[in-house]
């Protein structure tokens, strides 16, 4: 499977004209911040694009750890919410005191909170990879969330402490009360972190950091500390989930327990998941989707969670890749011309597996709605969750759905070797 | 002169199994020394006590006349020791040039530096791209490392461990599993690429212990029963009862 994707030799040799196209993606991302909100700027999308800037940091920090250390962590939201706490603190501070300090800035004392606390327990954390660390850090996400509940003076207990933005000094008039305000304050800092965390990847430091998730072992004999390496990384995480953290609070203008839980905690490893952890860019994607999904799902099934969980299981047995690894995959195809001779069997395995994907979401929403609910309304056509013909239309586009998407997955897959050895023959995969 | 390595002594037991049993070895400075012994006898424990990959019970081990014993293999490797592995020890995920160029960083002293952009940093970029021509992988430098053939990947593991410009180069049987030409190659590779070098070698084909090696140590249960040049090895009486037998005549 992993053959697959890998570009050849003559295929990576035109880096000359790398340069253009990368500082282009760069412009473009940038250029696509300053636009959107004026395409779609209602306040509800506003609100959404700040959520998703939010939640690309706090990604990409994660992936840090898991895509270039391989270090899997069920506590990050620890530094994201420690970040906010402080950006908290720091802001209501700042305020009684009438310092001159914009509020631009504040994330930058959230990253210094992450990266603090990643500072005092990160040693003994990444002492070892693997298992131990994943439980280690499991077990400090659980001892700040409950701990947050019980030092009140610090973390203000079930309320949290809350704040208002609107009492730093303004920036050139800008007083950060109106969405569009705080959104461009975001996408200034997704900018800025995202460069910030590519070029990390691309230091000495960032490239050790992806032999020691490949094999610490051998690190040890090429001069590096695997233990050092780790630890460096869980600071830089920390620093950048401590932005995130900051920005959130601005955003929301409060900070409570939520912040540094297992649910947070769980969402960001969901969402680099889905994405894809191997390419730089997955977790944005991841949390992209991940961001409208929650918002979205939350107003149509009140079972929202069950739906992350299949498209979590999906990902993690299909796509291990993530939705970037099956966007990289088709590359060296494209390079080789022989994309689309896969594509029309796209098409044809698109009709069957989304008749499939109907009868599994029409069953968990009878199973749901069962003993009480609103009608189902699936494509406009409503569905009662006590009739039997409901069940029967979930039955057949289960079943039938199924039996005709497996027929036609299998001449997805033999579409997809005949390119793929066309590619081959043309050095365009190896 | 102080000896490249020297071993003084060494015990290791695990439990109550003593592996290696009074040890004592000494390498000097730019010779091609070859440990041989039947299987079990403990060459690739040798190799770990050596490289700091675990440590002795008791005895005491100089790199150049430095105490390492107790060392971490980082630091160690610091010291000028670099060792290969039997079973192939790459970073998989990583293409061929970028294992190469991590074998390269700190030796040309970038360490763990988080402010320099690794593409930019000349040094490193032409011993890299040295390397990868004297291992004959140039034309497969972006290729993941996992994705090798096996010859190539034992090639890469060569390259990996000479990177970083170490004065003691520790192989591993560096062409276990290779065929009769890929041996050939790989010898040919060995010779060139650890000139002027201290180079301590297990193997178990004998054409090419005899062949590179300017000393043979030969070890049974854990203990060197001889030590000498190839003739001396070839001749002496224990020697064959031990382990070599009809091999050697």
């Amino acid at each position: 499977m992993s053959n697959a994707v890998t570009p050849a030799p003559a295929a990576a040799k035109q880096e000359s004209g790398g340069a253009l196209s990368f500082y282009g993606v760069w412009l473009i991302a940038a250029a696509a911040l300053v636009v959107l909100p004026l395409i779609f700027s209602s306040g509800g999308s506003l609100t959404s694009f700040s959520l998703i800037g939010i939640a690309i940091i706090f990604a990409l920090s994660y992936n840090i750890l898991l895509g270039q250390t391989g270090l899997l962590s069920f506590g990050h939201a620890v530094q994201y919410g420690l970040g906010g706490f402080l950006a908290v603190h720091a802001m209501n501070t700042v305020a009684s005191h009438n310092w001159p300090i914009p509020l631009p800035v504040i994330p930058l004392m959230g990253g210094i909170g992450g990266m603090a606390f990643a500072l005092v327990v990160g040693w003994v954390m990444t002492k070892r990879a693997g298992t131990v660390f994943a439980m280690i850090s499991l077990g400090i996400g659980e001892l700040v969330a409950s701990s947050s509940l019980i030092l009140r003076s610090a973390f203000g207990g079930e309320s949290g402490i809350t704040t208002d933005r609107t009492n730093l000094m303004p920036l050139f008039g800008w007083t950060f009360g109106p969405q569009i305000q705080v959104y461009y304050l975001i996408a200034f800092w997704v900018m800025v972190s995202a460069i910030a965390m590519y070029a990390l990847t691309r230091t000495p430091l960032g490239r050790i950091c992806n032999a020691v998730r490949d094999n610490p072992e051998r690190v040890e004999f090429i001069g590096y500390d695997p233990h050092v390496v780790r630890y460096l990384a869980y600071m830089f995480a920390g620093f950048f989930a401590g932005i995130a953290g900051g920005i959130a609070a601005i955003n929301f203008e409060i900070a409570n327990s939520a912040y540094l839980g297992a649910t947070q905690s769980g969402l960001v490893l969901f969402s680099a998941f889905i994405g894809g952890t191997a390419y730089f860019f997955g977790p944005i994607l991841g949390a992209i989707l991940v961001t409208y999904l929650q918002l979205g799902l939350t107003n149509v099934t009140s079972v929202w969670q069950l739906y992350f969980g299949i498209i979590f299981i999906a990902i993690v047995m299909f796509a291990p890749g993530g939705i970037a690894g099956i966007l990289m995959k088709h590359r060296p195809l494209i390079r080789a011309g022989t994309l689309g001779t896969v594509i029309p069997s796209y098409l044809v395995a698109a009709i069957p597996t989304l008749a499939l994907a109907l009868g599994i979401i029409l069953t968990i929403e009878t199973v749901a709605r069962f003993s009480g609910g609103d009608a189902i309304n699936l494509l406009g056509i409503p569905f009662v969750a006590t009739a039997p013909t409901t069940w029967a239309a979930a039955a057949v586009l289960v079943v039938g759905g199924f039996l005709v998407a497996r027929i036609t997955w299998r001449r997805v897959a033999e579409a997809w070797d005949r390119a793929a050895t066309v590619a081959r023959d043309r050095g365009y995969l190896a | 002169m102080t000896a490249a390595i020297e071993v003084n002594a060494v015990e290791k037991s695990f439990g109550n199994v003593a592996i290696i049993r009074d040890l004592n070895l000494s390498v000097a400075k730019g010779e091609r020394h070859a440990i041989i012994g039947p299987n079990g006898a403990g060459k690739s424990t040798t190799f770990n006590l050596i490289s700091g990959y675990i440590k002795p019970t008791s005895g005491e081990i100089r790199l150049n006349g430095e105490v390492t014993s107790g060392l971490r293999p980082f630091e160690i490797n610091r010291r000028g020791l670099s060792r290969s592995f039997q079973v192939t020890n790459v970073f998989a995920r990583m293409t061929v040039w970028e294992n190469v160029r991590c074998a390269v960083l700190w030796a040309t002293g970038h360490r763990y530096a988080f402010w320099k952009n690794v593409d930019n940093l000349p040094e490193v970029k032409q011993r890299t791209a040295e390397i990868l021509d004297d291992i004959h992988l140039s034309h497969r430098r972006d290729v993941p490392a996992g994705l090798l053939t096996y010859a190539e990947q034992r090639e890469l593991e060569i390259g990996i461990t000479i990177a970083g410009g170490a004065s003691v180069i520790m192989l591993d049987e560096p062409t276990a599993g290779m065929s009769h030409a890929e041996t050939e190659r790989a010898v040919a590779l060995i010779r060139r690429l650890t000139e002027g070098r201290t180079l301590v070698i297990v193997e178990h084909d004998m054409s090419v212990v005899f062949g590179l090696a300017d000393r043979i140590s030969v070890l049974v249960y854990g203990h060197i029963i001889a030590s000498g040049t190839p003739e001396e090895i070839r001749g002496n009486p224990k020697v064959k009862e031990a382990y070599l037998g009809e091999e050697v005549d």
